[in-house]
């Protein structure tokens, strides 16, 4: 091109200066002129290779002496596969100052916890919990707690990690996908004991043995829809109600939520559960003040409804943050309970078989506040209704006097670090008919390893 | 019942299948989307999925941010352990398997960059230390350029028919980011050994490019909250070796630093630390040429 240019302004040039000279002239120092030329863009291009070539070396050698001296300063390059599996140990107690004995919920059906009532010094479950991907495709998890002499395992699941189109499958026992508290470990909760919601509905939370599959939206907005099937053998499902081949608890929810601005999030969510137990056995104080042992069968429906909302300023949670979560349910059953002979020892029952169908509904609201680093205070209060329960022939047995057990509870909690919390929490018991109880509570979280990531 | 309810899921799903109009980009930090805008400009869509006043690490994965990360075709983090508390999970329960970890949908920009501070050993009583070293690398203005070609050649896998176009719009990057990174270091070749207090480990690697000096952190251990006596500690060393400034983030409360520098009678710091930091930086460009005009302000 530059050629060219020369070439024709030469060509341009010499006519008009030396119009005489002959053709052969002017070819003669073109090619003078192309000489000197290409021998000059060589001589550059020559130089600017060496200059690039030098500047590279350059560059090479000092990444190399950087990564040497990164190397040699430590010695075993320290990854995250140092970490794989995710091993965390969780520790767990406190100090209780409460009234002794058992704290059935009045109008309720008593469930049976793995971790026993206490008071004074206590220890807490134990919680070991691993972590990892298992190949590409799937991810796996367990988390086993330990209690005095029992070890239970509270989930023991795996995980699609690749499946597209938004879905995800569960498999094994999970904590099932229903309300808002229930997916929570209690060293996540914010308060140092459950809210008598769940207490009630399943005494700690429920736990699915089957499948589970979710689905997400592609929309801005966050929408979600996951279904479980499982055995269900936990309340409000039973052991026998379990043993069957299908399906024994259904559950289904839909979640949907985002953000307002940049400092407000929240969430939303409803559910379903259902469970048919079969010779569901509970011991019901009857009108004598007798513990009568009951069986039901039939069928628990229960409908979940959940709201959370978290403030931050600019969307930063670490300095200050606000949550504020409510939860509510309404539970039918219905179907036939038997309430064993128990004459010979003085009690009420007869063994007789009637109907039963109880209508229950409750819920609790929390607000949590962390004003400074470390520290945060929060509030919750607790409410249920033992609403209608008709126990049939069997009523005349029991006293179903309408009640509505309540409880206030206000705690302070501080942390060390994200790894430790300290938390002091005051209650003020009204869930048992005529045995009202201030609680005091001093409690300690611990966690040992890479402790994961917790859900919204 | 059951039947029809997936047969409806399926047809929704199938109804709201992603258009392969644009890539849809998520990023965990702004200074990715920042990059990732520089790079493939209208060829994709850039969201952050974190603010420059957002400590990336301490992050929930909310609602809207699963929301996004279900539609991403590619996320962009910064990896070295920054996000670990939030990413994992955000990648987990997204139902996207092109994001996933070893993936062509995931890309960590730590494996193109110079890691400082690898640590020797962990030990929680240290504090929060990252096992792959510091990983606040897009602060030395050379990581970025390696990551902007990283990322133009996996954008080109990810979209080839655009592979060109994204080369190309690399390559005009690369060279005004030279000639920018050039007028930095001459304008920041006199801020080379000015001795600062920093708040947390953020800013090794602005420190490592230009050559400051650090005194000491706010932050007893990496990732505690400062403490009045570590404060005072800090203040009788400053006595005899005294600092210039004391730099801390957007995203990171003023009290401690403004604490420390009124009684050493220095000046208190705030650095945009990433893109949206301060009004002045819209771009990466903006970004340098905000902090080292603060720098330089701050030490005349």
């Amino acid at each position: 091109m530059k050629k060219t240019i020369v070439a024709v302004a030469i060509a341009a040039v010499l006519p008009w200066s030396a119009a005489s000279r002959a053709d052969t002239d002017i070819d003669a120092l073109r090619a003078e002129f192309d000489q000197k030329f290409k021998a000059l863009q060589a001589d550059y291009e020559a130089r600017l290779k060496a200059l690039e070539n030098r500047l590279e070396t350059a560059e090479i050698k000092a990444d190399n002496a950087q990564q040497d001296a990164a190397a040699s300063a430590a010695p075993p390059p320290v990854s995250a596969g140092t970490f794989n599996p995710e091993v965390s140990l969780i520790l767990q107690g406190g100090y209780l100052n409460r009234a002794g004995g058992e704290h059935p919920i009045t109008g309720f059906m008593p469930v049976e916890k793995h971790a026993p009532v206490d008071r004074g010094f206590t220890l807490d479950d134990t919680e070991l919990v691993f972590g990892a991907n298992i190949d590409p495709y799937l991810r796996g998890f367990a988390d086993l707690t330990v209690a005095n002499d029992k070890v239970n395992v509270e989930e023991a699941w795996f995980q699609s990690l690749n499946l597209d189109y938004g879905l995800t499958v569960k498999g094994g026992r999970f904590l099932s996908g229903i309300g808002y508290q229930n997916e929570r470990h209690p060293h996540t909760w914010d308060f140092a004991d459950n809210s008598l919601m769940y207490s009630a509905l399943f005494g700690e939370h429920l736990a699915q043995d089957g499948v589970q599959v979710r689905w997400l939206a592609p929309t801005e907005l966050f929408m979600e829809v996951g279904a479980e099937a499982a055995k269900g053998q936990f309340f409000p499902g039973s052991e026998v109600g379990g043993d069957r081949n299908g399906v024994g608890t259904w559950a289904a929810f839909a979640h949907v939520g985002g953000d307002v601005g940049e400092s407000n999030a929240w969430r939303a969510g409803m559910s379903y559960l259902r469970a048919r137990p079969r010779g569901r056995e509970a011991f019901l104080t009857d009108v004598g003040d007798f513990a009568e042992l009951t069986s039901f069968s039939g069928t628990s429906k229960t409908w979940l409804g959940d709201f959370v909302w978290k403030w931050s300023p600019n969307g930063n949670p670490y300095e200050r943050n606000f949550v504020f979560a409510t939860e509510y349910f309404h539970r039918d059953e219905r179907g036939g309970l038997n309430c064993a002979d128990n004459i010979a020892a003085g009690g009420q029952c007869t063994g007789l078989t009637d109907s039963y169908d109880s209508s229950q509904s409750g819920g609790y609201a929390q607000a949590v506040y962390q004003f400074m680093p470390r520290w945060r205070t929060g509030v919750r209060y607790d409410r249920l209704s033992s609403g209608s329960v008709d126990l049939g022939a069997n009523g005349m047995f029991f006293d179903t006097a309408n009640y509505d057990p309540s409880r206030w509870s206000l705690m302070t909690d501080y942390s060390p670090s994200e790894f430790s919390r300290f938390r002091l929490q005051f209650a003020r018991d009204k869930s048992q008919q005529g045995n009202p109880d201030n609680e005091v509570i001093l409690q300690y979280i611990m966690s040992i390893g890479p402790h994961g990531a917790h859900k919204f | 019942m059951n039947r029809l309810l997936i047969l409806t899921l399926i047809a929704i799903g199938l109804a709201a299948s992603p258009a392969w109009a644009t890539l849809n980009v998520l990023t965990c930090e702004p200074e990715w989307a920042a990059l990732t805008q520089e790079v493939a400009g209208d060829l994709a869509e850039v969201t952050s999925a974190t603010s420059a006043l957002q400590d990336p690490h301490h992050i929930e994965a909310r609602p809207a941010l699963l929301a996004k990360a279900r539609r991403a075709d590619l996320l962009v983090c910064t990896g070295a352990e920054l996000e670990l508390g939030w990413l994992p999970l955000l990648q987990r329960e997204a139902g996207n398997g092109r994001i996933q970890p070893g993936q062509p949908g995931y890309l960590d920009a730590a494996q193109f960059a110079r890691i400082l501070e690898r640590p020797t050993a962990l030990d929680r009583s240290m504090g929060d230390v990252h096992a792959a070293g510091n990983p606040h690398l897009h602060l030395n203005p050379h990581n970025i350029a390696r990551v902007a070609d990283g990322l133009a050649k996996r954008l080109g896998e990810l979209d080839p028919a655009h592979a060109a176009r994204y080369a190309e719009r690399n390559t005009d990057f690369q060279s005004r980011w030279a000639a920018a990174m050039a007028r930095w270091e001459q304008q920041g070749a006199r801020l080379k050994g000015v001795p600062v207090v920093v708040h947390h480990r953020n800013w090794s690697y602005l420190v490592d490019w230009l050559g400051l000096t650090v005194i000491g952190e706010l932050e007893p251990k990496p990732g505690m909250e400062p403490t009045a006596s570590h404060l005072a500690e800090l203040l009788e060393t400053l006595k005899a070796t005294p600092a210039r400034m004391v730099l801390r983030a957007a995203y990171e409360p003023s009290k401690a630093s403004e604490w420390l520098a009124s009684r050493a009678n220095i000046p208190a710091v705030e650095l945009p630390y990433t893109v949206g930091g301060s009004a002045g930086t819209k771009d990466l460009f903006g970004l340098f040429e905000d902090t080292l005009n603060r720098l330089l302000q701050a030490a005349p």
